[in-house]
């Protein structure tokens, strides 16, 4: 029997090690798997790589992990807090001026591109994005039919920590509106796809149709009772 | 000496939703631009797409009350009939791939032959942080820009170079801002309307990058 489901958010993220490469889902406040990252910050693990879209959102989760000092590596498109008057990314913003953390920044749909890319099992790409740009220096660029391209690397993660609406015990997945966002590429890329659901419910009744991972895809999913 | 008013924030939001056509796609970036989004012509079906894979957006209230509906600006936005939802490889083979129509951005500086600045200040000690930009810039069919003709310095904002970080290279079609329209051609900067009282020395003393006009240059107006 294929059974997924862990019973604990403990239990889901007991085995992250130290220097592991931790894909996080969530742009602004939605998709965010808050509880997991919280169970991460009292499992432990340090020297993280953290890929995520922003610079953490809100004094939990993601930035208490960078205030505790266990990311070394954030890779990112927007680190900054969006709206000034409301600081998301405060506590990252402290510890890159403090020298404590290393920061790529990356072209939102190229992060996406490059994750993607490891997934289906492909190699470096040639991407239009940023060429001619500072974002382009020391990677490797050519001209092909006249216009310049940029080689990107693929990026996969040994784990990924995604928030979805409900799985089943295969670990198939459905989301919730923009909630979804880097939900499906980020369980594909990761060797260990670790998910937090609102509801974990019976075999089948997630129609087929309306299944938007495929549990193969998904390693663990565990049912966070009120996400944050 | 011309006397002439600058369009407010809302004119220039108005006058760009006036010229967006009947069933395109249209992506706004943050800031200035998310202010089309409630001011789109009535009788026309204009579908709005936000990064974070929405296809369909509308306008929502002041405050957040469900976070898995807002836009890129993280603002709370509505679902309009027809509306999809997808992830985010689907919602950037969009923007990348030639499948939206217009995007309007908010721009630093623009230069003569298209060049685009609109994601990093160079300010000493910045975060940088470039989102969906530079995805933007050169998979969109179509780039307006959107901003002030000048900084608050007066410093001019359409140049002959950018001097900032690049987004894009010659990537913008055409520029809107609170005193004129501009298009970006093969052959140069072309003006096609003006602000009402505003001559074309003036317009050129505050642009940075020689101008050409449009023998039928119009007033620009909401």
């Amino acid at each position: 029997m294929l059974d997924k489901t862990v019973a604990t958010l403990a239990d889901a993220v007991k085995d992250v090690p130290d220097g592991a490469t931790l894909l996080v889902g969530g742009f602004g406040a939605s998709g965010i798997p808050t509880e997991l990252l919280c169970a991460l910050l009292d499992q432990g693990a340090r020297e993280l790589t953290v890929v995520n879209n922003n610079g953490g959102n809100g004094p939990i989760g993601l930035s208490q992990l960078f205030l505790a000092g266990r990311v070394r590596k954030l890779i990112c498109s927007f680190a900054r807090s969006a709206n000034p008057a409301q600081p998301s990314a405060a506590a990252f913003a402290e510890v890159y001026r403090a020298g404590k953390i290393e920061l790529e920044c990356v072209p939102q749909g190229i992060m996406v591109e490059r994750m993607r890319a490891a997934a289906a099992g492909l190699g470096p790409f040639f991407s239009p994005v940023s060429y001619g740009s500072k974002l382009a220096d020391g990677k490797e660029t050519r001209v092909i039919d006249g216009k310049g391209y940029v080689l990107e690397q693929p990026l996969p993660g040994d784990y990924a920590f995604v928030k979805a609406l409900e799985a089943d015990r295969w670990g198939n997945l459905s989301y919730r509106y923009a909630g979804r966002n880097f939900g499906p590429v980020m369980c594909m890329a990761a060797q260990t796809a670790v998910v937090q659901v609102d509801r974990i419910v019976p075999l089948g009744s997630i129609p087929p149709d309306h299944v938007m991972t495929p549990g193969i895809f998904v390693k663990r999913v565990v049912q966070v009772e009120r996400s944050r | 000496m011309s006397d002439y008013t600058p369009l407010s924030r809302e004119q220039l939001a108005q006058r760009i939703a006036d010229d967006l056509p009947d069933g395109s796609y249209v992506n706004l970036g943050i800031g200035m631009p998310t202010r089309l989004a409630r001011c789109l012509p009535k009788g026309r079906e204009i579908i709005l797409h936000s990064e974070n894979g929405i296809l369909g957006m509308g306008p929502g209230g002041d405050e957040i009350t469900d976070a898995d509906l807002i836009n890129a600006s993280k603002e709370q936005i509505s679902l309009i009939p027809g509306a999809s939802i997808c992830d985010h490889v689907v919602s950037f083979t969009m923007m990348r791939g030639g499948h939206i129509d217009i995007t309007v951005l908010g721009a630093y500086q623009v230069s003569a032959d298209g060049d685009l600045a609109n994601w990093d200040t160079g300010t000493p000690g910045a975060i940088p942080a470039v989102g969906g930009a530079m995805d933007l810039a050169v998979g969109a069919k179509q780039v307006w820009v959107m901003m002030e003709h000048t900084s608050k310095k007066r410093e001019p904002k359409v140049v002959e170079r950018c001097t900032l970080p690049l987004t894009g290279s010659k990537v913008v079609d055409r520029i809107y801002s609170d005193l004129a329209r501009i298009d970006v051609t093969p052959h140069g900067l072309v003006v096609r309307a003006m602000v009402e009282g505003l001559d074309a020395d003036t317009l050129q003393e505050l642009t940075a990058a020689p101008l050409r006009f449009d023998p039928q240059v119009t007033v620009l107006r909401v």
